[in-house]
């Protein structure tokens, strides 16, 4: 489903990814672990076709598409889906009416008539119960101050209603008390199938424990020192980043 | 160039103009009226001719990004208004806002029109009447209100008006009534002949604990250039709201001068939206005295400008009593090579205690050329004072237009939604639902105008 190869990206001049290489098959969850500032959030950002950061080489194919050309609005309808890590407050749009809008934008640039507004609210409150929130919260305006649970719930919610191939989850664990992470993880599993994907990006182990991953992925100096099962997740809980660091410098000296 | 000498020359004449114009009003325009009016408008035309028309210069704070040459150098006539104006429904329905049958008072370059005014199912508890009429049924009443509020002495714009003083809107809310139902006082400019000028004045007062909405509108029937210099005097009665609603919508070749002046009294609470959505030129100038304890305002604007309309709004809050709360936010949209300007002031007087004021101006531009000059100010003379405030122009704010892209809406799409949303704070603030709606639809549609038209892009 999403192939990157030798993937290098730039904030400014400032380089952050210097050389990705992944492979998201459907039906896999990957986590992108790795520590503050290694390019976590930089590669999500890249794929989703964020203006600020720079695609500078290397190739991401999405089902086959060539990603990085794309405009981010064709990304979202060709199926790919960004969970923010902190989700833009957008006061005046009500939440239900900014998902009519994406929801529509979806179906129209697949030749799907769009839906009305009774339809789509009766969907959109079908949906609520994946991340546990009631109908007042459709109400309000986006993330305008929604609590940091309000916020993640409220980017899965999202998801469901998007319904993406792929869907990249930008540090979902962050700000979240035990019990919104054990609601928010249980919605992601909801919306786990064996025909999509999902890239779950995170600083601690502890939402792996409810999301589990096929692969885990370490992530540092912008490289992907380390790839392995569900148990490497478990090692970096307890003993750290710093093992991996020594591949890090030994591969940037290589490079 | 001998600019400043030609410019003061133009000036004397137009002035001189007026001053004809005046005494052939005086003898020949209202002869029915008392003999106080008749004073009233000598002591008004006196008064502009010592002030005359101000001038945008440096050291004038007041009318420092307004020049208002291109008024006081065209050769208006006063209107007289067609003597006979049918519209059919759909037109009349594009005029008017939310449900047709709500009470409306409706003006014709400047005269009344009984034919398109609906008066006869009024609320219960609100007289609204031509000034005309009510200078005859309401006599005493009007005189001891109207000019008591709006200082023709010191704005040669009121001056003027007062000059020219005959008919308006006089509403009057009776103590207790609550009325949930606006009424509406429709001025409407119809360009049947070039550079005409009207003179509307309104006078509202309302009861002892009293509640109304007055929704005041300006707009034209076609793309003509005329001028309305229109005053507005409100007396709030203690314990009274008062939800006032003054849109402007006319061409965009108008030049639109308008005083609102509020006297609030104690415990009453006054809350206006001052929607400009149309015009060249225009200057709003919205005072409210907060003349009693206890009394609060809600003064809130939206501006939505393309082209090169020009809006300047001028808001002064006078708090010369204790225990007054006010609460101001401005939004604009600016386009095109527009501009904008928000000179608010606020003034606590000394003495005076537990005053909460807050004041805010927010510009979105959406096309480099356009321009916004925003100066909220305060004028402090106590120590016992909660105020705030805070101004803003900027462009678009790039991480949500990202956030909205990731969705799956295209740029257009997404500048079109946050344009709107930036407005809906705004609009939100309006309380009478179908009001509100109409407005958001007015509002969405200008929008959607703008984008087919490219401008935005």
């Amino acid at each position: 489903m999403l192939e990157v190869h030798n993937l290098h990206a730039s904030i400014g001049d400032v380089e952050i990814l210097k050389g990705i290489n992944l492979r998201v098959n459907a039906g896999e969850v990957h986590a992108i672990m790795g520590p503050n500032g290694s390019g976590k959030s930089t590669l999500a950002y890249v794929l989703a076709g964020h203006p600020s950061y720079k695609a500078t080489s290397g190739r991401a194919l999405f089902d086959g598409k060539d990603l990085l050309p794309m405009l981010p609005e064709n990304r979202a309808r060709a199926g790919l889906f960004l969970s923010f890590q902190h989700p833009v407050e957008v006061p005046g749009v009500r939440f239900d009416e900014f998902m009519r809008a994406g929801f529509n934008a979806l179906r129209k640039s697949r030749g799907v008539p769009e839906m009305g507004v009774l339809d789509f609210n009766k969907h959109l409150a079908s949906k609520l119960g994946i991340v546990g929130m009631d109908a007042t919260f459709t109400r309000r305006y986006v993330n305008e101050g929604f609590s940091g649970g309000e916020k993640k719930r409220g980017e899965i919610l999202q998801m469901a209603i998007l319904d993406p191939k792929l869907a990249i989850l930008d540090e979902t664990d962050s700000g979240l008390d035990v019990d919104a992470l054990r609601e928010v993880a249980q919605g992601i599993n909801k919306l786990r199938r064996a025909d999509n994907a999902i890239l779950l990006v995170t600083h601690y182990q502890r939402i792996l424990s409810y999301v589990i991953p096929d692969v885990v992925h370490v992530l540092i100096g912008g490289r992907i020192v380390k790839s392995g099962g569900k148990e490497m997740a478990l090692e970096i809980e307890t003993e750290g980043y710093d093992k991996y660091e020594d591949t890090a410098k030994a591969m940037k000296a290589g490079a | 160039m001998n600019g400043p000498n030609t410019m003061t020359q133009q000036q004397l004449t137009q002035e001189e103009r007026y001053l004809a114009a005046f005494h052939s009003f005086q003898k020949n325009g209202a002869d029915r009226d008392p003999g106080w009016v008749y004073q009233l408008r000598e002591a008004a035309i006196a008064r502009f001719n010592v002030l005359g028309f101000p001038v945008a210069r440096r050291g004038n704070e007041e009318w420092k990004y307004t020049d208002i040459r291109p008024i006081a150098t065209t050769h208006f006539q006063p209107a007289t208004g067609p003597a006979q104006l049918t519209l059919p429904p759909p037109e009349l329905a594009r005029l008017t806002f939310g449900h047709p049958e709500w009470s409306r008072i409706v003006f014709v370059d400047g005269v009344h029109s009984q034919q398109l005014s609906a008066l006869a199912a009024l609320p219960k508890g609100v007289t609204v009447l031509s000034l005309a009429q009510a200078l005859v049924t309401h006599g005493d009443m009007v005189k001891q209100h109207m000019a008591r509020y709006a200082p023709y002495e010191s704005d040669a714009f009121t001056a003027l008006n007062t000059a020219f003083v005959h008919d308006g809107a006089f509403v009057q809310v009776a103590d207790g009534a609550v009325v949930e139902e606006p009424v509406h006082l429709l001025f409407l400019t119809t360009g049947r002949r070039q550079d005409t000028v009207a003179y509307p004045r309104v006078l509202i007062l309302t009861g002892k604990n009293s509640k109304a909405t007055v929704i005041e509108s300006y707009a034209a029937l076609d793309e003509g250039r005329s001028f309305t210099n229109t005053v507005t005097e409100v007396r709030m009665g203690p314990g009274s709201v008062l939800n006032y609603y003054k849109v402007q919508r006319q061409s965009q070749r108008a030049f639109h001068v308008s005083n609102t002046n509020v006297f609030n009294s104690t415990g009453a609470s006054f809350n206006s939206v001052n929607l400009d959505l149309g015009g060249g030129l225009v200057r709003n100038n919205l005072n409210v005295l907060m003349g009693e304890e206890g009394c609060s305002c809600v003064l809130n604007g939206l501006y939505l400008l393309n082209g090169t309309q020009h809006v300047d709004n001028q808001v002064i809050i006078d708090h010369t009593s204790s225990y007054t709360t006010a609460s101001e936010l401005y939004k604009g949209i600016l386009d095109g090579k527009s501009h904008s300007v928000f000179h608010g002031s606020i003034i606590v007087r000394k003495g005076i205690q537990k005053v909460n004021a807050n004041q805010v101006d927010k510009n979105l531009l959406l096309s480099d050329q356009a321009e916004a000059d925003t100066k909220p100010a305060f004028w402090i003379y106590s120590d016992d004072v909660k105020c705030g405030h805070g101004a803003a122009c900027g462009q678009m704010d790039e991480s949500a237009l990202f956030y909205l892209k990731s969705r799956g809406m295209d740029d257009n799409l997404a500048r079109r939604v946050l344009t709107r949303a930036f407005a809906t704070q705004v609009i939100d603030s309006i309380e009478n639902g179908a009001f509100r709606a109409a407005v958001d639809q007015i509002v969405q549609d200008k929008l959607l105008n703008w984008w087919e038209a490219g401008e935005s892009r």
